[in-house]
């Protein structure tokens, strides 16, 4: 193991390198560019194997990324924002054909008007498409989750694409220290590739992607995708246990931070958690009650653990760094409370929205959420509206 | 398929092929094929046909394979222009066989871009401010000649032995290669299903459908009609229920003389390309 001082695209742009795939398609957009580059100089210094498509657009990256898939190749790719809105209609596709693409995904908001600063709103509306989500924190998070990625999504009980997020530029762009594995350790632990009823086996052709309308078996071939997505829940602890084995950074769905008699938790993903987590620590030090659970897993979202993690809590603020409108909050305070409402413990939820378009997140903001929380411990009246971090008056 | 060299991987947009030759469970096709949506054949094969290097590279295959990629001219001409665009400019070893049978036919006779002047459809009706699509076909070989392709080359069924040729040399040319192939939709042109093979005929003789094909940048017309064998438009017009309301109204007059008046142009355009560039 090495320790390197890098960037967050770097760090994934070594991870994919090291595990080497067989085909590569990608577009650049900010700020997930620089990984597409990265890895286009690794082929060109002929430091991989990996065939590499430029192609014209990120539908076309994904829809090469299908047939390099179906056709039996591990392969990968990586957008971020406008580039994974124009991969929208395929990514239903890559996962209805229950192919085992990866890819990274640097968040950044959505146009209109444009912004290409960090919020979740690119992988958050796509959370339905059917791919596996890992949400990692830091750049360590997001070399590990590159990794573990191939064997969640190749392992033969599930056979779902997965992407993997880190936040744009606040982890993409800025370097931090990364333990990296050699690249022979990290070849054995994500193992070689078997492809399933591939294009390209000559023996026995396949037919992918047949019309499976009226009469067809539409509805049972979405019921198998949903116990795909079931089976993935243990294929990602699984192989979060073992990559612990091996690096000593065991991952599981999600992290607890001082949670075990908490009055108050904090609900987060992504980079904001380590923030969130300094502030729970200052706020221990002064005796409160407070605590963190960090989400990894998004889809699937682990319901039943984090209800069980959650259920001694009297008040939970759930923050989320995207919007979903006309919903009745952001897309993980609706996770949560849905979580929550089938236990039989009833803690009072609330929803922060925070960091749009790459909006700033102090730990003052954070400490004023907790603040507007123990309120509502105390039975003081909180409106249950969402309540937004850091914004301008007026 | 009947002259592809070897086993193949075929890519197909969604449309009316995709939709008459896969009803799942069953398949239609011998060779592996992919259907994956309706804008994305030329990106999907471009991904196919990459995984085959790599694999072939690290010697995991060791078979010679081919690729074509299909679409209708919807899918080829207008929502899937970019990806089969991108897809030659790249150089992908793939063969693209675009059946036109000018208008998208899947959801029900909808204009393309690939419809030709005066023709009704349901999204360029005829009504009493307007006689059916405005405006001439795209000439997409001709953009596809633009993108410096190998080889390209237009055909039709009716002339089969010609038709055969030109699949034989795009499987034969290294890098991309562009057949367009007119073909006579019975529901759409509203004409009878035995009347197929003459209507493309005719679409030959007119010279509506010239049969021609450019390798490395050079030209062949490979059928000049002479003299009176070069047919009126119109008559090819008129046996399609799609261009029926040009011929009861006698203003059509002047859109019928149009018509001619493009598809002679096009036709003369072709002969000097042929001499320039042969
Ligand atoms: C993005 C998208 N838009 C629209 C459609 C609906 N659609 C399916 S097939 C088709 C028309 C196909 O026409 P064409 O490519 O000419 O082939 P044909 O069916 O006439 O052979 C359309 C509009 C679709 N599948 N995807």
């Amino acid at each position: 193991m090495a320790r390197k001082a890098i960037t967050g695209n770097g760090a994934i742009a070594l991870a994919l390198k090291q595990v080497e795939p067989d085909v590569m398609a990608a577009y650049p957009i900010t700020p997930q560019t620089e990984i597409a580059q990265n890895y286009a100089q690794y082929v060109a210094d002929g430091a991989v194997k990996t065939e590499y498509i430029a192609v014209e657009s990120e539908h076309s990256a994904m829809s090469a990324a299908i047939g390099s898939a179906a056709a039996g190749a591990r392969t990968i790719t990586a957008t971020s924002s406008q580039g994974f809105a124009l991969m929208w209609e395929m990514l239903f596709i890559a996962a209805s054909l229950r192919l085992p693409i990866t890819m990274p995904v640097i968040t950044r908001a959505l146009s209109g008007p444009i912004n290409i600063h960090c919020d979740h709103s690119d992988s958050m509306g796509g959370r339905d498409c059917g791919w596996i989500q890992l949400y990692g924190e830091d750049a360590q998070e997001g070399y590990d989750n590159a990794i573990q990625a191939f064997r969640i999504a190749e392992h033969m009980d599930v056979r779902l694409p997965v992407m993997t997020m880190i936040d744009g530029f606040i982890i993409s762009g800025a370097i931090g220290p990364v333990e990296t594995l050699e690249d022979d350790v990290v070849k054995e632990f994500a193992g070689d590739y078997v492809a399933v009823n591939a294009l390209l086996n000559v023996e026995k052709p396949v037919t992918v992607g047949a019309f499976d309308s009226l009469g067809g078996w539409y509805f049972e071939h979405k019921i198998v995708q949903n116990r795909a997505m079931e089976n993935a829940m243990d294929v990602i602890e699984e192989v979060g246990r073992e990559f612990g084995e091996l690096t000593g950074r065991e991952y599981s769905h999600f992290k607890t931070h001082e949670i075990e008699d908490a009055d108050i938790v904090l609900v987060a993903i992504g980079s904001a958690a380590g923030n969130v987590k300094t502030v729970v620590t200052k706020l221990r030090a002064e005796g409160k009650k407070v605590g963190m659970l960090k989400v990894r897993t998004f889809r699937p979202f682990p319901t039943e653990q984090i209800r069980e993690a959650l259920s001694g809590a009297k008040v939970i603020g759930v923050m989320d760094r995207s919007d979903s409108f006309g919903a009745q909050g952001g897309p993980l305070f609706t996770e949560i409370s849905a979580a929550m409402y089938g236990g039989n413990a009833h803690p009072q939820l609330y929803n922060f929205i925070y960091g749009l378009g790459g909006r700033d997140l102090f730990p003052d903001d954070i400490e004023g959420a907790v603040e507007m929380l123990e309120k509502a411990a105390a039975g003081e009246p909180v409106e249950q509206k969402r309540h937004y971090l850091n914004v301008r008056e007026g | 398929m009947a002259v592809c060299p070897g086993p193949a991987v075929v890519s197909v947009s969604t449309g009316c092929l995709e939709v008459s030759t896969t009803i799942y469970p069953y398949t239609a096709w011998k060779d592996s094929m992919i259907h994956s949506a309706f804008e994305n054949a030329g990106a999907t094969i471009s991904g196919v046909e990459t995984a085959y290097n790599s694999l072939k590279k690290q010697g995991k295959i060791k078979e010679d394979m081919y690729f074509v990629a299909f679409g209708g001219d919807g899918g080829t001409y207008d929502i899937g222009l970019q990806s089969l665009s991108g897809a030659v400019e790249r150089g992908h070893n793939f063969v693209f066989v675009c059946y036109d049978n000018g208008a998208y036919m899947n959801t029900g006779f909808q204009r393309s871009s690939a419809t030709p002047c005066g023709a009704w459809t349901t999204t360029s009706p005829v009504g009493k401010e307007s006689a059916g699509k405005q405006q001439n076909r795209k000439d997409l070989t001709a953009i596809l000649v633009a993108h410096d392709i190998p080889y390209a080359a237009t055909a039709s069924p009716h002339n089969f032995k010609d038709l055969m040729n030109k699949a034989e040399k795009a499987f034969a040319t290294p890098g991309p290669a562009f057949l367009n192939v007119i073909s006579p939709c019975p529901r759409g042109w509203r004409t009878p299903g035995e009347a197929t093979i003459a209507l493309a005929k005719e679409a030959v003789q007119s010279c509506y459908w010239p049969l021609y094909e450019v390798e490395n940048g050079k030209y062949k017309i490979n059928y000049k009609p002479k003299g009176d064998k070069k047919t009126p438009v119109a008559d090819w017009l008129k046996k399609q229920g799609r261009f029926a309301h040009l011929f009861k109204h006698p203003e059509s007059e002047k859109l019928l003389a149009d018509i001619q008046d493009y598809i002679d142009k096009k036709w003369e355009e072709l002969l000097q390309k042929e001499e320039c560039l042969g």
